[in-house]
């Protein structure tokens, strides 16, 4: 028996009844284009979410002055606390490990005009490592030059929103001067649009100035409203905190307590909860998706195994005529085999393809983000065509090895 | 007639198969001995449950003895493995069933090439060519490329010989080849078989209808498992002339 003649006789097998033919590689189609498509849906979704996070700065820390209170403590607006201050920035500046960007943080909410438009928005006092920290970037125009920071300049930085609010003609404001209360701030710069983050919060309603500008000509004060920086990488975020918080101990002359704790006259907060909050719902919806795909598989497997089985069956009578003129049980065995592996893999082909045209289907029309993961087609095409080869062959090894007389008088 | 110059296709000795159903023995055959010799044309007979089937299965190579011997060509098949066994029925014996048995859906020429698909000794171009001649031979040689399931009976029949015959067997092995047909249907596949069997075809057709065997050479008739009779016919009738004497159907 040679392989020529093997193929042949499983490619007419196969064309014979192309119905039957085409029903068995549909249940493979089906299995491999669903799970590629589903985990593409749930790939996609927990990307979104973490780029979200990764947006809002994942490595960002937070020192804004004052303590929590425990239970029984007098609340205290934590701006009206006056203990971090210009020295400690600088302390950090020199000192602090693990930090890619620092920056002081003072604000202050109020109307910005320009002409017969006006708006109400909020002026952040920080420096160049704001736009790093934050991760923004500047469109049209340029940063703060250290001029800018040294000398309290005059200039700021528009958001998108404060931009059309304030220039609703659409002319371009970089160069153009906005009052901030009695206050000019030239426009020397544009932000990128950010849109809104995940907690509906318009990321681009915003104006940038020096931290000097805001401390010396707009509060006059002469302590910080916070310190905000970002580690090197997320991982080290609580090597730098650690650090962080030694350094400022260290520069207020805070000392252990008896009871072991410190009384902190500042708090430092990490973007990290939040981070690890949204990764493990972003992990519980890729393990729900990973069910949803082991069952659509176990299904799709079981599909597929009963239509070969009952094919095979069904062939037994085809099996004994084969038998009766010169075949042997290997040559049934294999011819079954061929057609099994022949159908599998064409329908494993074809389930990959529509798969990925699903996922991006899903992704045209309704808009969801879409991952396909390499391993999600392997895993979905190795399952349902194996799964395809096995049911093909388990049978057919059945019906090889029957009496021939057997074989062809089987109803 | 002389068969003593001829050779021995067949040889049975004292062939015995039981089956066990449930806790019953059942003996499908209780010792038959018998030889055939090349060019015999031989119907055997007998009622169901005669025994005449099994013994059809052990001379096709299809089921083995529990006892006894059987020389195919001088060759004892009765102890070889399925492998050898499937190896004969593809070299050695032309089968053709009651139903036909064909593969649904394929063309004539698929179906009278099966044998020689499983046979890597034919190249492609000769089995192409030995299955027209095949085909030729039983009249169907503008029927080649035509499906099994857009022909009648008598096709379907006539393609079931072809593909028995294209393996160039040493005996053709007939089920109640003509049993699920039209009595004047069966009566050309009948001539089919007489025409064979004058090229010398040696021919074993297994029926349960006496008038068959007035067209064979000799009749063996089976009863429980044993030879009951076996006798030589000397008066074969055309089967040729009495498809003439048939009244032609009308058509209406």
């Amino acid at each position: 028996m040679n392989i020529h003649n093997l193929f042949q006789i499983a490619f007419r097998a196969i064309a014979v009844n192309k119905m039957r033919s085409f029903l068995t590689m549909l249940g493979i189609i089906i299995g491999v284009a669903s799970v590629i498509t589903m985990l593409a849906i749930g790939q996609g979704s927990k990307q979104s979410i973490q780029k979200q996070i990764s947006e809002m700065g994942s490595n960002m820390i937070m020192i804004r002055p004052g303590q929590d209170k425990g239970p029984g403590g007098v609340g205290q607006d934590p701006s009206a606390m006056q203990s971090l201050k210009l020295k400690d920035y600088q302390y950090l500046v020199d000192n602090a490990r693990f930090l890619a960007a620092i920056s002081p943080s003072v604000s202050s909410s109020g109307q910005f005009i320009n002409g017969n438009n006006n708006t109400p928005s909020t002026v952040y006092g920080i420096n160049n490592d704001y736009l790093t920290i934050r991760q923004l970037t500047v469109e049209e125009g340029e940063k703060f030059s250290d001029d800018d920071i040294k000398t309290g300049a005059k200039v700021c930085i528009i958001g998108k929103t404060v931009k059309d609010n304030l220039f609703p003609d659409g002319s371009d404001p970089v160069g153009r001067v906005i009052r901030f209360n009695s206050i000019p701030l030239k426009v020397i710069g544009i932000l990128k649009s950010k849109g809104y983050n995940s907690f509906g919060m318009d990321q681009d309603d915003v104006v940038l100035a020096p931290y000097t500008t805001i401390m010396k000509r707009v509060l006059s004060v002469t302590y910080l409203q916070g310190i905000n920086a970002s580690a090197i990488t997320e991982d080290i975020t609580d090597e730098a905190i650690e650090d962080i918080s030694n350094l400022l101990r260290e520069s207020h002359k805070i000392k252990k307590s008896e009871d072991g704790t410190y009384d902190d006259d500042f708090t430092i907060r990490s973007q990290k909860e939040l981070s690890t909050m949204m990764n493990s719902t972003s992990d519980l919806m890729t393990t729900l998706l990973l069910v949803v795909a082991c069952i659509s598989l176990v299904v799709g497997g079981i599909g597929i195994m009963n239509i070969m089985y009952v094919s095979v069956t069904e062939r037994t009578r085809e099996i004994g005529l084969r038998m009766s003129v010169g075949a042997r049980g290997i040559d049934i065995l294999n011819q079954f085999l061929i057609e099994a592996v022949l159908m599998s893999v064409t329908g494993g082909v074809i389930g990959i393809i529509m798969g990925i045209v699903a996922s991006y289907g899903v992704n045209i029309f309704a808009k969801w983000p879409i991952v396909i993961q390499p391993w999600s087609v392997l895993i979905s095409f190795i399952v349902c065509s194996g799964v395809g080869v096995f049911f093909g062959w388990y049978p057919a090894r059945k019906a090889a090895s029957l009496n021939p007389i057997e074989a062809i008088r089987y109803e | 007639m002389d068969f003593e110059n001829k050779k021995t296709v067949i040889e049975l000795r004292d062939i015995k198969r039981q089956f066990i159903v449930g806790d019953e023995v059942v003996h499908a055959l209780r010792g038959v001995s018998f030889k055939i010799h090349e060019g015999e044309f031989v119907t055997i007979m007998g009622t169901s449950g005669s025994g005449k089937s099994t013994l059809l299965n052990q001379i096709g190579c299809l089921d083995t003895p529990t006892s006894g011997d059987y020389l195919l060509d001088g060759i004892s098949v009765s102890k070889m493995s399925k492998n050898q066994l499937a190896s004969v029925r593809n070299h050695k014996i032309g089968f053709v069933f009651q139903n036909y048995n064909l593969l649904s859906k394929a063309t004539s020429i698929e179906n009278v090439e099966l044998p020689l698909m499983y046979n890597s000794k034919v190249s492609k171009a000769e089995r192409l060519e030995r299955s027209i001649k095949a085909l030729n031979r039983v009249g169907l040689g503008n029927r080649l490329y035509h499906k099994s399931n857009q022909m009648s009976g008598g096709q379907m029949q006539r393609v079931a010989i072809a593909r028995a015959l294209v393996n160039d067997p040493s005996v053709l092995l007939a089920d109640e080849a003509t049993g699920n047909l039209d009595t004047r249907t069966s009566f050309e596949i009948l001539v089919l078989f007489q025409e064979l069997h004058k090229e010398g075809m040696t021919i074993i057709f297994v029926t349960h209808n006496p008038e068959i065997a007035s067209y064979s050479s000799r009749t063996i008739m089976l009863r429980d498992g044993l030879i009951r009779s076996d006798k030589q016919n000397n008066n074969i009738l055309s089967a040729a002339e009495t498809l003439k004497s048939l009244p032609v159907p009308k058509d209406i």
